[in-house]
């Protein structure tokens, strides 16, 4: 065990910038530094020297400028004569439809499938375990393209739906309301009408008082020892103020909420909700793939509990099932959502093959169309990048608040 | 010390090179291969044969500007391109020229910075639906879904059809024409639109073409023609002048068959000028005297390469048309070789 002997201040030389262990990382430090600045100025100084030969420049003016290209799905008003950056924001909403949703199934089909690989029960075990391995294996556009056509090709097209030559039509609507065609399923609309607006809010305000319910039914019990009574009234909280409401103003003035049903109409159905095809096709086919590498990370998760605590759960008489959500699951999923955060990114980064089935998200708008037809291939990409990176660090910094909240704390 | 002085002179040297531009000409001749930009895949066009041979109206042209630059009509790369990727690919100098069936408007001009070198095809879009929909013209389309190819002037041109004629329709972005079939066959949509030229290219790989009709209405001017980047003027005249020398060809009535004896020397100044017999026409784009002779002995001229790739007597079956020449009545027209 050597001491470091200090030396005194004035001693100082160049040469133990590199000999003394103390500046040595110093050094490394600011020479790296320098090196990946240099290196990045000279690409940016190289990119900007070409484009002032080549005659061309970095403007975001065609941001303004109308697009001229329709959008077939968007959550906002949108039409040909919109600016560009209007066409972004569609891209940018579709985007995010597909993630949340994409991620939300995922979430479901991932968990049932890892919780289910671990069963007893043989045959379920190994088909989970198929599908985690095909769904894994097979590059994910494959699977976009793959389930995009059998869509397309089993499900029957919007003019079948009709009687053609007296001849009774070759495919009905589902309960007169949901048609599944190769174009995508329509399904009837809520429209709110006059206190349509006071139901929903009604309707938000019971969830928030059921919660409010289960946390107080909660502290009792851990403080007094009372056991409330909590799946029944929790029934009766979140739906019967909605509904008493619905019904008092169906018969004192008209109907709050209707249904506005899909109808075929020349070419398509009209009205209702139109779920098309290639975002249906889409989400489940990013769903189904991203499903598989988060049933992994849950397996994972469930493997990384020690035995002890199934075993000692089991001594004190708890049923298996009530084992795995109450004593297993709360500690697995400290193991799980890291590696889950990374696969709603891949979800999310994922979702920008899009195009490959007709999907505008802001891939096929804004680094699709909007960059051929401007030619602004430079500006469009960075700003593409610049989104995703937004997306992703806003998705990952989410995650994390909630992975802190179930750490550990050290005392 | 030393190595700095190294560095700094290694980085002056790399900045100084960009700087001295070299023609694409002389990179095309040091290279000795034309890097064409073509598209992915459209028969009659531009699409690889059994044998991974490229054929079509467009590879044509770029076999003629190679056999006139370096003699030899097969030094020439065929560089696929989508819709999306093609001009990023000429400007950034991945190829010489994009022949592409590219219509020629004032934005890519002037905005993007392209040089059209003429027209080899005057087109127009139009509307192709199975029979059965029972449509006979486009101002029944309310309520239609349209495949439609992403960021070509289709797209524009489709929206503003639909906007000015109040009519609605449901679009359905697809990349690729091969894409493009495939949804329209299975019936994800039901009207597709392109150039007429494509649609008729395309009915002509279905298996039942008579059962697809094309509508009668040509809803916008598609000029189509080569394209090559702003800043290089004796390319594009090499370029231009090529085409020119297959629409001259044709009028002047030099064939494949007889431009041998016609290289010998004809009663016909123009025919001697463009053959390189008379005149130093050659020397002046930088090419040597026989540079146009070497270009139309390759397909022949553009009566024999239209007919050989998208004539009548081919599956796609298209009339000269708009695409004869101007002494028949049609918009082909070349300046004079002189």
């Amino acid at each position: 065990m050597t001491m470091q002997t200090e030396t005194a201040a004035g001693n100082f030389r160049l040469s133990m910038l590199i000999s003394d262990t103390r500046y040595r990382s110093y050094t490394f430090q600011l020479v790296a530094m320098v090196l990946l600045f240099g290196s990045v100025g000279y690409l940016i100084s190289n990119l900007i020297f070409n484009l002032e030969t080549a005659g061309l420049s970095i403007s975001y003016e065609f941001l303004g400028e109308p697009a001229g290209y329709d959008i077939n799905q968007r959550l906002i008003e949108y039409n040909s004569q919109s600016s560009h950056w209007r066409a972004s924001v569609v891209g940018v909403l579709n985007t995010l439809l597909v993630a949340v949703v994409g991620c939300f199934f995922a979430t479901i089909f991932g968990v049932i499938a890892g919780v289910l690989r671990l069963s007893n029960n043989w045959i379920v075990a190994k088909i989970m375990a198929g599908y985690v391995e095909i769904f894994r294996n097979v590059p994910v556009l494959i699977w976009i393209l793959i389930i995009n056509a059998i869509f397309l090709v089993s499900l029957p097209q919007p003019k079948a739906f009709k009687s053609r030559g007296g001849n009774p039509p070759e495919a009905e609507m589902f309960l007169d309301a949901f048609a599944f065609t190769g174009r995508g399923i329509y399904m009837p609309k809520p429209v709110l009408q006059g206190g349509g607006l006071l139901v929903v809010g009604v309707f938000f305000l019971s969830i928030v008082a059921m919660f409010l319910y289960r946390r107080h039914a909660r502290n009792l019990l851990y403080s007094q020892g009372k056991d409330l009574p909590t799946f029944w009234p929790s029934v009766g909280i979140l739906f019967a103020p909605a509904i008493l409401l619905y019904a008092l103003m169906a018969f004192t003035s008209e109907l709050p909420i209707v249904l506005e049903y899909p109808a075929l109409k020349g070419f398509n159905f009209k009205g209702g909700i139109w779920a098309r095809g290639s975002f249906v096709a889409l989400t489940f086919a990013l769903a189904i793939y991203t499903g598989a590498f988060i049933a992994e990370n849950v397996r994972a998760g469930i493997l990384a509990i020690s035995k002890g605590q199934t075993e000692a759960a089991a001594s004190l008489g708890i049923r298996p099932n009530r084992i795995m959500s109450l004593v297993i699951l709360p500690q697995a999923l400290r193991v799980i959502i890291p590696p889950m955060i990374s696969n709603y990114l891949n979800l999310t980064k994922n979702s920008s093959l899009a195009i490959a089935v007709g999907y505008m998200d802001i891939t096929g708008t804004l680094g699709g169309i909007t960059l051929n037809q401007t030619g602004r291939a430079i500006e469009a990409i960075l700003l593409l990048m610049a989104f995703y990176l937004l997306i992703s660090l806003s998705i990952s910094a989410i995650m994390n608040v909630y992975n802190k909240s179930v750490a550990i704390k050290e005392r | 010390m030393k190595k700095s002085v190294i560095i700094s002179a290694l980085t002056i040297a790399g900045l100084t090179a960009g700087a001295a531009l070299a023609g694409t000409m002389d990179d095309v001749k040091a290279r000795g291969k034309l890097n064409c930009g073509v598209t992915t895949g459209l028969v009659g066009f531009a699409s690889p044969d059994a044998n991974g041979e490229w054929e079509g109206f467009d590879v044509g042209v770029c076999r003629a500007v190679a056999a006139a630059v370096l003699g030899d009509a097969s030094a020439v790369e065929f560089v696929p391109t989508t819709g999306k990727t093609r001009f990023t690919a000429l400007a950034s100098g991945e190829i010489d020229m994009l022949a592409r069936n590219t219509t020629w408007t004032f934005s890519r001009d002037v905005d993007l910075k392209f040089e059209f070198t003429g027209v080899n095809y005057y087109d127009g879009q139009g509307f192709m639906v199975p029979k059965d929909l029972g449509v006979g013209s486009a101002s029944d389309l309310d309520g239609a879904t349209v495949c439609i190819q992403t960021g070509t002037t289709t797209e524009l041109n489709l929206a503003d059809f639909f906007r000015s004629n109040n009519i609605s329709y449901e679009p359905v972005p697809i990349e690729t024409n091969s894409e493009a079939m495939q949804q329209y066959l299975a019936g994800a949509c039901d009207v597709y639109t392109t150039d007429a030229s494509g649609l008729a290219a395309s009915r002509a790989t279905f298996e039942d073409p008579d059962a697809h009709v094309v509508l009668p209405e040509i809803i916008s001017k598609e000029p189509l023609g080569p394209l090559v980047r702003h800043g290089d003027n004796n390319w594009g005249d090499v370029v231009r002048w090529t085409l020119n020398a297959l629409i001259t060809a044709e009028e002047l009535g030099v064939t494949s068959a007889n431009i041998g004896e016609m290289s010998n020397g004809t009663n016909n100044p123009e025919i001697n000028r463009l053959l390189g017999t008379e005149g130093t026409l050659g020397e002046m784009l930088g090419l040597d005297a026989e540079w146009a002779k070497r270009a139309i002995s390759v397909g022949g001229n553009y009566g024999e390469l239209f007919e050989a790739n998208i004539g009548v007597n081919t599956p796609i079956g298209i009339a000269r048309g708009l695409n004869s020449q101007w002494t028949d009545g049609g918009l082909i027209y070349s300046p004079p070789f002189r």
